[in-house]
């Protein structure tokens, strides 16, 4: 931390607690202005609330909060943001109905004396504001025509130009391309020059070194380490994370790393010819029994309405698709299911029912192999009891509400929806996104133990990391084309994000 | 209910009893509104708290009970049924239509057998559930609007079938579940409690009642889950018309005539006993038990108000505020719930 400048924010023996559990134990936090602070610790250590107390989203905790060297309490996020602190959530929040200039004015547009919306002065001044972060887009075309990463680049935008001193970004470069990361690197650092103090959070270790001045670590709720990251490297902070030797857990895959044969087993799925709109041009492969097949590309690719069309949420313009030889088209995902598909799409909201109990929530996808008419609850309980315990969910009680666990552990439920009865195919979108190493590796193994079953299984991922750890072949999609397959060579992640 | 509380009681014990007491926030608050407002118009006035007046209550709210099963479906799927009050008057129309009527009646009517009287009775108004469930499923129109324009095509085809007259006689079935008694008891009480409980069975223990409960969680949720949405969205709509259709030709029998614009006060009635109940306008959380307790504190309001002395306009606003607040702990109760899920 460099001496004699007066920290903007400060927070001394701040503790916060759900419901009896504490998230945060006496942490101590300060955010220097011009200075970009990296967040890193496994999901759950408490990193996001600690951020949502600063950015006025939980408002009831104990501690000292100073802002400006004055203490001080916000009751609201409305609070947070009159104090000049925004924060950008991992999930996209945009109107994907109005245009791009509307979205980065959105709540504060320019206005007249009159009160009416100056149209021309905002697209010109969204055009520049855009500019300077080197975005280079129409400022009156609507936002949700652009592919997502560049949606994500403008809703940053927005709030790094918003003119707030402190500024949160939750895993902003997720769905970014590397070209795009860039960008909005060399944007924080000009802000940075400015003045801005930033909370850099994400699971990308690489990307925090690169940006980041200071980097903490948090681990069960508490602060474990800050240091400056010139001084750290990514095997410490692994370390400082998880407690215990992390360089076996995390992988790093830039060596080039060889794919086996390809399996000669029977295809369980043949694709051919598949398009959608703007989404897909003619996309066929073959999934074949007791293979994991990866299909990696950047946000935007098609991945997303592959994976929809597969299980029949989608309809696709053209093509084909069969399963063990026979022509489908699936009017429903209720077909798809009946074929013997199944998906996990990347949200676990998406797919989870937060409300309803772990049982309930493994059971759904399989209620009509256990009961024709009447429930059996006993038997839900009991086929819940023992994913729960093969999946090593915590906490393992089936009865408990799913929105109590915890992120990882809620995946492994959506992973145990389909395992009772597995089906023939599984389709897994961004499997691993958001986790921790450990759960990480829960995931990687229960892939493994499943393609040994002899399921075929197809892997879609924008994280190249994820599509290296699990697959056996590996398609390369590119503007919803399929430009490179990789099999029985080797590949790294470098090889991978050339291709693509 | 009783499993999925017994679950969330399970679930919530570690966390201590004002988190419970909150995600059940729901279900009490329609109970206490029930004991609140019982005790006040018994101690308001001495002929409310009577056997005689309790049967009084029962036979008021079971008309509104039958159409009510089946709304608790809908709005437990996040979807709403304007419709019910005209699918019911046009069902109580045509199961007089088809039914013979003294000479003095001048509409030009279709005399059937009963049975029969009653199965074109229910296949009509299974048949408008069905417009109402394609329209909602397939062509993709919110239930709102659908059932708005079904609303009105109801009221139409009621009006074309009695053109301003009024009919009386329905088949001896309806009549005698309608208007009749057995020691004592009125048949239409018996009938909305065997249909309240049979809602209560299907919702609770049956397969496509868990498929209602998760449907109305999470949509999405149920769709990724590979559960047809669709079918089961439809299939409520047909339930509530039907169930509609029943009330409809009871409440002729009950009311001893059939015309038009007979059931119009049965549409906020029956959504106000699933709402004041507590089932969640957000779908998902709720159920028959519910709207019994919904049922109860209408009926009590109603006839309550009839033993007070009070303004009879004055009624139609009081119940109207009573309507805005359970509305507004409908809402609340949600947040909580989510709040305890957090």
């Amino acid at each position: 931390m460099q001496e004699g400048r007066q920290p903007i924010l400060e927070l001394q023996g701040i503790t916060k607690s759900f419901g009896g559990v504490e998230a945060l134990r006496g942490v101590d936090f300060a955010l220097l202005p011009g200075e970009i602070h990296g967040l890193v610790g496994e999901n759950g250590a408490g990193k996001s609330t600690l951020m949502k107390i600063i950015a006025g989203v939980h408002a009831e905790f104990s501690g000292r909060f100073l802002l400006d060297g004055q203490e001080m309490r916000f009751r609201s996020a409305r609070d947070a943001h009159a104090a000049g602190i925004a924060m950008v959530h991992q999930e996209l929040s945009v109107a994907p109905d109005l245009t791009v200039a509307e979205n980065v004015f959105l709540g504060n547009q320019p206005t007249n004396r009159l009160g009416l919306v100056q149209w021309r002065r905002m697209a010109r001044e969204a055009g520049e504001q855009l500019a300077r972060f080197g975005i280079d887009v129409d400022p009156t075309s609507r936002l949700g025509d652009l592919p997502i990463g560049l949606q994500q680049l403008i809703e940053i935008a927005r709030v790094l130009f918003s003119g707030a001193r402190i500024v949160i970004l939750d895993e902003p470069t997720s769905a970014l391309s590397p070209p795009e990361v860039e960008r909005l690197f060399a944007t924080l650092r000009r802000l940075r020059e400015e003045g801005t103090a930033i909370v850099f959070i994400s699971h990308f270790i690489e990307d925090i070194l690169r940006v980041s001045d200071t980097v903490t670590v948090f681990r069960n709720g508490r602060k474990v380490a800050e240091t400056a990251s010139a001084a750290t490297t990514k095997g410490a902070l692994i370390e400082a994370m998880i407690g215990r030797g992390g360089e076996a857990l995390e992988h790093s895959y830039t060596d080039d790393l060889v794919l086996p044969r390809p399996s000669d087993s029977p295809a369980v799925l043949k694709v051919d010819q598949l398009s959608l709109a703007r989404s897909l041009k003619d996309v066929s492969f073959e999934a074949r029994a007791g293979e994991v097949l990866g299909i990696y590309g950047f946000m935007g690719c098609g991945q997303q309405e592959l994976s929809r069309i597969l299980f029949g949420k989608l309809q696709p313009d053209a093509g084909t698709l069969a399963v063990e030889g026979t022509l489908k088209t699936f009017a429903s995902t209720a077909a798809a299911r009946r074929a013997g598909v199944a998906l996990v799409p990347e949200s676990r909201r998406a797919m989870l029912f937060h409300q309803e109990p772990v049982y309930k929530n493994i059971s759904i996808s399989i209620l009509d192999r256990i009961a024709s008419l009447l429930l059996k609850p006993a038997q839900e309980r009991d086929i819940a009891k023992r994913q729960v315990e093969q999946l090593q969910i915590r906490p393992p009680v089936v009865g408990l509400d799913l929105g109590m666990l915890s992120g990882g552990n809620q995946q492994k439920v959506a992973l145990a929806k389909w395992l009772t009865y597995p089906p023939k195919l599984l389709v897994l979108c961004e499997p691993t996104r958001g986790m921790d190493v450990g759960a990480k590796n829960d995931v990687i193994n229960i892939v493994r133990d499943l393609r040994a079953k002899g399921l075929a299984i197809i892997v879609l991922s924008t994280e190249p990391e994820t599509v290296l750890s699990l697959a056996d072949r590996i398609l390369v999609l590119k503007r919803g084309a399929v430009v490179r397959e990789f099999k029985n060579e080797p590949v790294s992640k470098d090889r991978l994000l050339e291709a693509a | 209910m009783a499993s999925s509380e017994t679950a969330a009681a399970t679930g919530q014990r570690a966390r201590g009893v004002a988190p419970f007491l909150r995600s059940q926030m729901r279900n009490i608050a329609p109970f206490l509104t029930l004991i609140f407002l019982s005790a006040f118009f018994a101690l308001a006035s001495p002929s409310f708290a009577t056997i005689d007046n309790l049967g009084n209550i029962l036979t008021q709210v079971s008309v509104t009970g039958v159409i009510a099963v089946g709304l608790t479906f809908v709005i437990l799927c996040a979807e709403i049924d304007l419709s019910i009050a005209s699918i019911a008057n046009v069902t109580g129309i045509a199961v007089a239509y088809f039914t013979l009527q003294d000479s003095y009646v001048n509409i030009a009517n279709i005399p059937l057998p009963g049975a029969l009287a009653i199965l074109l009775s229910i296949l009509l108004c299974a048949a408008l559930g069905l417009v109402n469930a394609l329209g909602l499923t397939v062509i993709g129109i919110p239930s709102f609007i659908m059932t708005l324009a079904m609303m009105q095509i109801a009221a139409g085809i009621s009006a074309l079938l009695v053109r301003g007259q009024i009919a009386y006689k329905v088949p001896g079935l309806i009549s005698t579940l309608g208007s009749g008694a057995i020691g004592g008891i009125p048949w239409i009480v018996i009938v909305a409690a065997i249909m309240l409980l049979g809602g209560h069975l299907v919702l609770t223990y049956t397969r496509f009642g868990r498929y209602v409960y998760m449907v109305g969680g999470n949509r999405e949720a149920a769709e990724y889950s590979g559960l047809n949405v669709k079918l089961i969205l439809g299939s409520v709509m047909v339930i509530s018309a039907v169930c509609s259709g029943i009330g409809g030709m009871l409440g002729v029998a009950h009311f001893g005539s059939a015309q038009q614009n007979e059931f119009d006060t049965y549409l906020l009635d029956s959504i106000a006993a699933v709402v004041v109940g507590g089932t969640s306008l957000f779908g998902g959380r709720g159920g028959i038990g519910n709207t019994i307790v919904g049922l109860f504190v209408l009926g009590v309001l109603n006839n309550g108000l009839d033993h007070v002395n009070i303004d009879s306009f004055l009624k139609i606003l009081i119940r109207g505020v009573i309507l805005l607040a359970a509305l507004i702990i409908n809402v609340y109760a949600q947040r909580l719930r989510e709040k305890a899920a957090e």
